[in-house]
This record gives structure tokens, sequence and C-alpha cells, in this order.
């Protein structure tokens, strides 16, 4: 099969699917449709709070999924030792943050969700590397850890709003308004310099951590300090421990994920293509066991990689008129197919179509 | 190749000129014509002047890596970008400001006219204030002069032409100034040479003090 007939996403599917496959993950298939109140429950949960809704003949409310995890999650149950391990590769629907409009997202991604223990969470951060080396090598992933942050913060304020303001300043890289922040809320000098460092926490792992080290006080915050270290150890051992890099300005809602939270990008793309994290309270607010980790590939976005364009839509225009055979068009399609070119058979010139030659079978030539 | 996004008008010329300092100087850009990019390929660097409202697009898209851009339009638009420098430049602030015998007295729901829909939203509800929202594109002063509105939330820059037409300052919402923001992807890929632009920016910033 020619591969170079296949786009981008397509090509990651089938890749992704081959790569998730190896690691013992299980396709899961889902229903379009998920009952309305599953995301009620979690609306904090989605990307977008927006679903698109519609009654079931017996009157139900459905929902056109939004998101995959929530359904997934909804699916487990705790066995002690296990976890399920699981792929998908679904479309979700959205309003897409600039146009204010609903957007079909084609995500591929996986969960694993359970009894999940440190080499879970380092095989779903190495298997999120992997898929984005899978697309292109030029790849950078950010890993940042919510229960540090958290840990910190619950360290030096009990104020939510304050929590609030300044993970979002950590969040833009902010120092200057961080700055004046922590001023504000009279936060000592120490507080001061630990929190405002998070904005410029980034780069190497091994540095990163040497930084972090000595704002980790407190045995929640040293604890997942150790995680943090330990998993960056494994990480540090792959392939891709260049293109893995610690980053404290990467936060996700610390309502739903506990832990490690990762975000990818591909040179060349804009916004992050891929995300993930450990979702361990979403777990708990569920009423689940266990704990969980997984990540999405949004697929759609690999469209902006191709930067291929081409001169022409098909190799040779064929045309023809009512004195012409039909069997004399699908003679000279056929010879011209079989020297691997694209051919289309047409009565008349249409007006866009770019084609690099022109056989005229007018008049049954 | 480092693609910025410059304001077109009087800060950004200003900014320019501090990217200058930096040592990314671009002289094409001098020159009096028609261009709308400029490069200087030996220094990396391209620029391109935008309307100073879309300079947050053009980042958040991923067309310009970095750019300047004002803190009222950060705020209005939330952009997913890092701002990464408060150039204490183009400096003013966002306020509320009604007929100089103003007293909101909370009876009724407050009319308020204005350019920028989600930072006056923002406000009154961190007040719980009920609003009615009137959205307009320009000569915002006109709307309580005429009873279109009770008030208006703007920039203010000197008050000049609030008090030429008997306006008057209710309160600051927020101080404003231009800030360098970053594309977030940009970023990872260019670490280095964004840094490095940071930082010789940020010795050129002056101080308040």
């Amino acid at each position: 099969m020619n591969k170079e007939l296949f786009k981008n996403e397509e090509k990651a599917i089938f890749t992704l699917r081959a790569l998730y496959k190896q690691y013992g993950y299980l396709p899961f298939k889902m229903s379009k449709f998920e009952e309305y109140d599953l995301y009620v429950q979690n609306k904090d949960f989605l990307v977008s709070d927006r679903v698109i809704t519609f009654n079931d003949t017996n009157g139900k409310l459905l929902a056109l999924k939004p998101d995959v995890t929530l359904s997934i999650i909804k699916n487990t149950a705790f066995e002690s030792g296990c976890k399920q391990k699981v792929y998908y590769n679904e479309n979700v629907y959205r309003v897409s943050p600039s146009t204010h409009q609903f957007k079909e997202i084609m995500q591929t991604g996986l969960e694993c969700i359970g009894d999940i223990d440190l080499y879970d969470i380092f095989e779903v951060v190495y298997l999120g590397a992997k898929s984005l080396a899978c697309v292109s090598e030029d790849f950078s992933l950010d890993v940042s850890d919510m229960a540090i942050l958290s840990a910190i913060l619950d360290g030096v304020s009990d104020d939510e709003m304050f929590k609030k303001e300044i993970t979002r300043l950590i969040s833009e890289k902010n120092r200057h308004e961080a700055i004046a922040l922590c001023k504000k809320y009279a936060l000592d000098d120490e507080s001061i310099d630990a929190l405002v460092s998070l904005t410029g926490m980034y780069g190497e792992m091994s540095r990163v951590l040497e930084m972090l080290s000595p704002i980790c006080k407190g045995e929640k915050a040293q604890v997942a300090y150790e995680r943090l270290k330990a998993l960056c150890t494994l990480l540090l051992s792959t392939e891709y421990a260049s293109k893995i890099k610690l980053d404290f300005s990467l936060v996700n809602d610390m309502n739903y994920y506990n832990g490690i939270v990762f975000k990818g990008f591909l040179n060349g793309i804009p916004e992050g293509v891929l995300s993930g994290g450990e979702y361990g309270t979403l777990m708990q607010k569920m009423g689940r066991r266990g704990d969980a980790i997984g990540f999405a590939l949004y697929l759609d976005t690999l469209e902006a990689l191709d930067k291929s364009t081409r001169d022409f839509d098909v190799d040779t225009l064929l045309i023809y008129d009512d004195k012409t055979n039909a069997s004399r068009i699908i003679e000279a399609k056929n010879n011209l197919i079989a020297q691997g070119k694209s051919v289309s058979a047409q009565r008349a010139i249409p007006q866009k179509l770019r084609y690099k030659e022109a056989i005229d079978l007018r008049g049954g030539r | 190749m480092i693609n910025v996004a410059l304001p077109k008008g009087r800060l950004g010329e200003k900014v320019y000129a501090m990217f200058e300092n930096a040592g990314y100087e671009c002289p094409s850009i001098k020159e009096n014509n028609r261009k709308l990019i400029f490069e200087n390929e030996e220094k990396g660097i391209r620029y391109f002047w935008v309307k100073p409202s879309d300079v947050s697009i053009y980042v958040e898209r991923g067309a310009a890596d970095i750019g300047v851009a004002g803190k009222d339009i950060l705020l209005e638009y939330s952009p997913d970008v890092y701002e990464l420098l408060d150039l204490n430049m183009g400096k003013c602030r966002m306020a509320v400001a009604g007929k100089k015998d103003f007293y909101d007295d909370n009876q009724k729901t407050l009319k308020v006219a204005t350019k920028f829909v989600n930072i006056a939203r923002e406000y009154y509800a961190s007040k719980c204030r009920d609003i009615d929202i009137i959205k307009l594109n320009g000569s915002i002063e006109l709307a309580p002069i005429l009873g279109l509105s009770d008030v208006i939330v703007d920039i203010v820059e000197t008050g000049t032409t609030l008090k030429e037409n008997d306006l008057d300052v209710v309160e600051t919402i927020v101080p404003i100034s231009a800030r360098l923001i970053a594309n977030k992807a940009s970023f990872k890929f260019k670490t280095e040479e964004i840094e490095k632009i940071v930082d010789g920016m940020r010795t050129q910033v002056k101080t308040d003090d």
C-alpha cells in the first residue's frame, strides 16, 4: 500500500494502534452518545462546558460525547494489584475557543486505570513521548506535577482565590504579576521566592529537579518530589531523555488532576497536540477506587504539519464525447493507471481542475 | 528565525527601539515604504507590524513567535500565551468613568458601555453588581452624555478626553502596560533564542522608582 496517500492523522492512527497494542492496551470502542448527566456532574473536567444534547426516542437526554475519559472511567472496576489498560480512537464534539462553534475533534489516546504505581506512570508518559515520536521526531514533551504545586501552595496560603490567581500566573510564566500578587497578599520573602521561582522552572529534567528541591518543604511536597525524581530517573534512561522537559507552567485543574500532568508539542504546530495526566481526584469524585493516568493526542491538529502543496489535482485529463466508445475510455484509463498516473475522465474540462496533460478522445479518436 | 509581531503606532516604534538596543536591529524597518515584513537574516529576526489588538492573535496562532500587546487586550481576549515581561511602557489604566455627578446607588441595573465586554463583565461580576453591557466600537465617551449608558469602561491615559466631556473616573479597574508575550509551542522549540531576547529587553525596562 502506498503510504504517501495517507494523511498525517491517518498514518498516526495506524501506527499508534499497533504501538498501544504492543504495550498491552486493549481497544475500547464506545457509543457516540452518552447520557447528559455524566457531563453535568463533571462539567469542570471538560475542556469546554458546552455539549450538544438531544432527546432519545424514550425522552432521555443524551449528548454527543465531548470527552472520552469520563465514559471509560464509568466502565471500570477496581481489582487490587491490577489495572485496566485501554486505548481508543474516537471523535469528540467541543466548542472551539476561537470560533465559539462546535467542532468535531478526532482524538486517539489511552487510559491506565486501577491500582497504578510508578511503573504505570512511567509507561504512560513514555508512551506519550513515543506517540509524538511516531508523528514527528521534532517534538517536546513537558511534564509537571500538580501534587508538588498543590503542596507548595498549601504551605503558603489557605486563600483559594489567591491559589487560583497565582496558578494562572505560573501557567503564563508571568513573573512580574506573580511578584505583585504575592506582595498584595503580604506573603513573606521566602514564600514569594518559592512561588515566583516556579514561573521560571522549566527545562532539562535534572536541572529543574535541582532548582525544585529547596522549595519542596513539608512532608507532602517532599513525598511528591521524591516520586517525580524517581519518574525522571526512569525517563532519563529512555531514548527520549532530551525531548522530555519539566515545566511547572503546565497546570491542569487541581479539582481533577492530582499528580503528574504532561503536554506534547510538535515543531510546526502552534498549540499542544497531546495532553494527559493523573486524574485520581476525578476517580474519587466519580466514586471509583484506585488511580488513573492517561492522555489524548489531538489528531486534527496534525493537519498543520503537512506543508506540501500540490501543483496538480490529477496527472491526466481524458476528454471524451458522445462519439467516444466507453470501452475506449476504459482502455485508455487502464493504460494510464498502469503507468502509475492518476486520471480523470470528463466530457468537458472542469474549470478548477489542474492537470499535467490532457488526452483528447473526442470524436471517437 | 524569530518572528516578532509589533503593534503599529508610537508604542510599536518604542518597542522596536528596545529590540534594536538589545542587538536585534533591522535597518530596513526604518525605510519609508509600504513593506509589511522586515527581516535581518544575520540576526535571525523578522518583524511585522500588525494592528495592536491583533498582536495576541498572531502570537497565539503561531504566525509570530513573540509579540508586544497591551494588558487590556490580554485581559479581554485571554489568549493562551506566555506573558514573559512587563515592558512598563504604554502605561494607562482600565477604568470606570461616568458623568461628574454620577452616583451608583445600587438600586437598578447599571448600564455599561464599553469596547471591553469581558473585562467589564468580570469586574462587575466580582462585585456582584447586575449590569447591562452595551458593546460599542468607538467614541465610548458619548454614551453617558447621551444617556445611552450610566457609565463606561475604557482605557484612560491622561483623562483629558474625559474632562473635556465633563466625565470623571469613578474607579480604576486595573493598570495597563505593554507586555512581551510568546507562543507556547514556539517557546518550546526556540527557548534559548526567546530567552536571549527577553533578557536583552529586561535590562532596558524602566522601573517606576
